[in-house]
């Protein structure tokens, strides 16, 4: 029953406007550093241009997305309008007008600092501040998520929340926690600088809070694909849930693990010392946990709808399922590259493999990869799932459909593959161009050209996907019906409390971070010689 | 058997395959944490133990890191300490000589902004913090010559920070060490 359609689609149409438009800065950015651009150009147009990219696609794109599914999820699995739809178009507004406000400076070249911020550069203030309402919007989002639940478990006191609102409060708790590193870099530390009322700040302490949100961040960003292969890919292949019980494990466990692992995005930095990148290290272990058990409920719930078309045999069972089916093909095409980017991830949570690729191209591959493939791919499954329920109108180009899910797969393929390997070879991340005469560099060169060739092919995904959605605004009215969820294979008759609500869990995730990030901050605010002079970045300055 | 029988018996068996599963995956992320744990342990390649600072207001007028100071100095025991710093948009020095199959010790810091350096063609890989100090064991195995670039954004002038390392043999860089106090390729 989804009655504010309006506002789901706001904020979807917004989250895809915004992709296409990183999207295309994201092909140049290949492009002009490749071996393809013959041309001199301004190398700061490319930060300006990475800066842009990374703050839509990492902290506009994804949370609109979450929002938009999240609310969509709440009516649908709760049956019932949702509470606060104000506040809901309020969120929407702060996201958007944010967005607008951090873009602004960044395309004049006032803030080109990138979108992990990196202090003591600082750049115009709106960029921050932009960034900030985006975050504010999102957690209006996380509010109303908690309301809604709270109020539908009052009214039902019986009865398990749905595993699809389970999974989106858990997913807005996390990210409702783990934006709070990134805000209070940005409130205590690199704002009163941008003001110019302070002219110090110190970098490590920046990096540390920074790093509490940058790992979460992208478990954030990969929820709604969670939920998308526990609710929505059973159902759309026409099968069961395998279990229940296990994917709230797997949402729990991201809750619970996903923030006091940050630190090992700092394994290089001489700011934290060894015992707590120890500790990060091992933590970030555990967080591949839910994931090795969702490949496996995933896959044994398409064995389910495979075995109930007739599909038999060990294996043969894999060529019963309906790949015509854009849902079916967009979630093996996600699981395929989310253990290609799972296994970069084992790799690089160890120190010892880290240092060999630690800040290299391997990194940019690696997250490219996991979001950019894993996550975005079946966000398009998302929209092209939700879309005939929210337009009142059907999505009839199955065939351009699989065309775009499998561009995007060879496109991201083709990009990340060559990435990870110069990676190996030792070429450094976010650099405007490299100087392929040089023979240490040349070896290199072709693995470039080939990245561009993927970016340009994800490009052409992108419009296509876009095309899809545009096409079913023109497309016949059709009613779609209720907007349902996959049912589990057993319905457990009753869900421990544990599984069905959140006290315990939310008391770990802050309890964890607690632990692990109160002494590496606590003792670089106690260190006062590091706070070092500010370097204003942009025109002008 | 009744269909509500056949239900539980599958139920039975989902749980259990599914518990199994649980096991392995948990064996899995165990191994990989015990392999990293045994190599740092064993093998010493951990990160550096505490937290130490530098001034970059200060680096050029007194400490270790003033100009005078920085390059390849032999010590006492043998071993060979390089001093850096990295600053918008170069290294000092340029150009870093070091002898192969001798223990090295790095120890740099930013002057200005968050920098990096890594070295191509081997694992050394640091992050270089404006107001603290890395400090890394490296050692290289055999002669040769290496590209250092910065490996994080700096500035608009970050592609073109680019420095080097020369690796000569022992003999070859005694030599040099004996006409100068601190070593570096560029004079």
């Amino acid at each position: 029953m989804l009655t504010n359609k309006r506002l789901i689609l706001a904020h979807f149409w917004l989250a895809f406007i915004v992709f296409g438009a990183a999207l295309v800065l994201g092909a140049w950015q290949m492009f002009v550093r490749s071996p393809l651009n013959a041309w001199h150009f301004n190398p700061e147009f490319y930060y300006r241009s990475v800066t842009a990219h990374g703050s839509a696609m990492g902290y506009v794109f994804p949370t609109l997305v979450a929002m938009g599914f999240g609310y969509a999820i709440t009516e649908s699995a709760l049956e019932k309008p949702l509470i606060g739809r104000r506040w809901a178009w309020a969120g929407f507004f702060l996201v958007a007008i944010g967005a607008v406000v951090a873009m602004i400076p960044v395309s004049l070249g006032l803030a080109s600092v990138l979108y992990t911020f990196y202090p003591p550069m600082v750049g115009n203030p709106f960029y921050y501040i932009g960034v900030v309402m985006v975050v504010v919007g999102s957690w209006i989002w996380v509010a109303l998520m908690s309301i809604n639940m709270a109020i539908w478990k009052r009214e039902n006191p019986d009865k398990p929340v749905p595993l699809a609102m389970f999974a989106n409060v858990a997913g807005s708790y996390l990210w409702g926690w783990t934006a709070v590193g990134a805000a209070l870099e940005i409130i205590f530390q690199i704002l009163p600088v941008a003001l110019g009322l302070r002219s110090t700040i110190d970098a490590g302490l920046a990096r540390v809070f920074f790093s509490w949100t940058l790992h979460a961040i992208v478990y954030f960003w990969l929820i709604p694909t969670y939920i998308a292969y526990y609710t929505i890919f059973p159902r759309a292949i026409g099968g069961r849930l395998y279990s229940d019980a296990m994917a709230r494990i797997s949402f729990i466990l991201f809750v619970v693990v996903a923030m006091p692992i940050g630190v090992h995005h700092l394994f290089a930095d001489p700011q934290v010392g060894a015992g707590f990148k120890f500790m990060h290290s091992v933590f970030t272990g555990l967080v591949a946990l839910p994931t090795l058990l969702t490949v496996f409920t995933i896959c044994a719930s398409a064995e389910i709808a495979s075995r109930l078309r007739g599909g038999h045999g060990a294996f043969g069972w894999i060529t019963a399922l309906p790949w015509q089916n854009p849902i079916m093909l967009a979630t093996a095409l996600s699981l395929v590259m989310l253990g290609f980017g799972g296994a970069g991830g084992l790799i690089n949570m160890s120190y010892q493999l880290d240092a060999s690729i630690h800040n290299t191209q391997w990194i940019t591959g690696h997250f490219h990869l996991i979001f950019g493939g894993a996550i975005v791919i079946m966000y398009f499954a998302i929209a092209y799932d939700l879309w005939p329920h929210l337009t009142g109108r059907a999505l009839e180009s199955f065939g351009l459909m699989r065309t775009q899910l499998w561009l995007w797969f060879i496109g991201m393929i083709v990009t990340t593959f060559p990435w990870h390997y110069v990676g190996i070879l030792g070429m450094p991340r976010r650099m405007a161009f490299y100087d392929y005469a040089n023979p240490a560099i040349s070896p290199q060169a072709f693995s470039v050209v080939m990245s561009a060739v993927g970016g340009f092919i994800l490009l052409l995904s992108g419009a296509l996907f876009l095309t899809v959605l545009i096409r079913g605004q023109w497309a016949d009215n059709s009613e779609a019906g209720s907007y349902r969820f996959a049912i589990p294979l057993h319905m457990p008759a009753r869900i421990p409390a544990a599984l069905n609500s959140f006290g315990l869990w939310l008391a770990l995730m802050i309890g964890l971070t607690v632990v692990n990030y109160g002494y590496p901050i606590a003792q670089l605010m106690v260190l006062k010689e590091t706070n070092v002079p500010a370097v204003y970045v942009g025109a002008g300055r | 058997m009744t269909a509500e029988a056949d239900h539980g018996i599958g139920e039975a068996v989902a749980a259990r395959v599914e518990r199994r599963w649980a096991t392995l995956s948990i064996v899995i992320v165990g191994l990989l944490v015990g392999m990293a744990t045994y190599i740092g342990i064993h093998q010493a390649t951990m990160p550096q133990g505490h937290v130490e600072t530098a001034d970059p207001a200060t680096l050029h007028l007194s400490g270790e890191f003033v100009e005078s100071n920085l390059g390849s100095a032999v010590e006492a025991d043998g071993s060979v300490t390089v001093r850096a710093i990295g600053q918008q948009y170069s290294f000092t020095p340029q150009c870093v000589v070091v002898p192969s199959d001798t223990p090295v010790k790095l120890r740099a810091t930013s002057a200005d902004v968050v920098h990096g350096l890594l070295i191509e063609g081997t694992n050394i890989n640091t992050m270089l913090v404006p107001g603290y100090v890395s400090d890394l064991p490296v050692r290289f195995k055999a002669p040769g010559d290496h590209v250092m670039p910065c490996q994080e954004f700096c500035g608009i002038g970050h592609q073109g920070m680019w420095g080097k390392v020369k690796v000569v043999d022992k003999p070859a860089f005694a030599k040099l060490a004996a006409a100068k106090r601190r070593l570096t390729c560029v004079d």
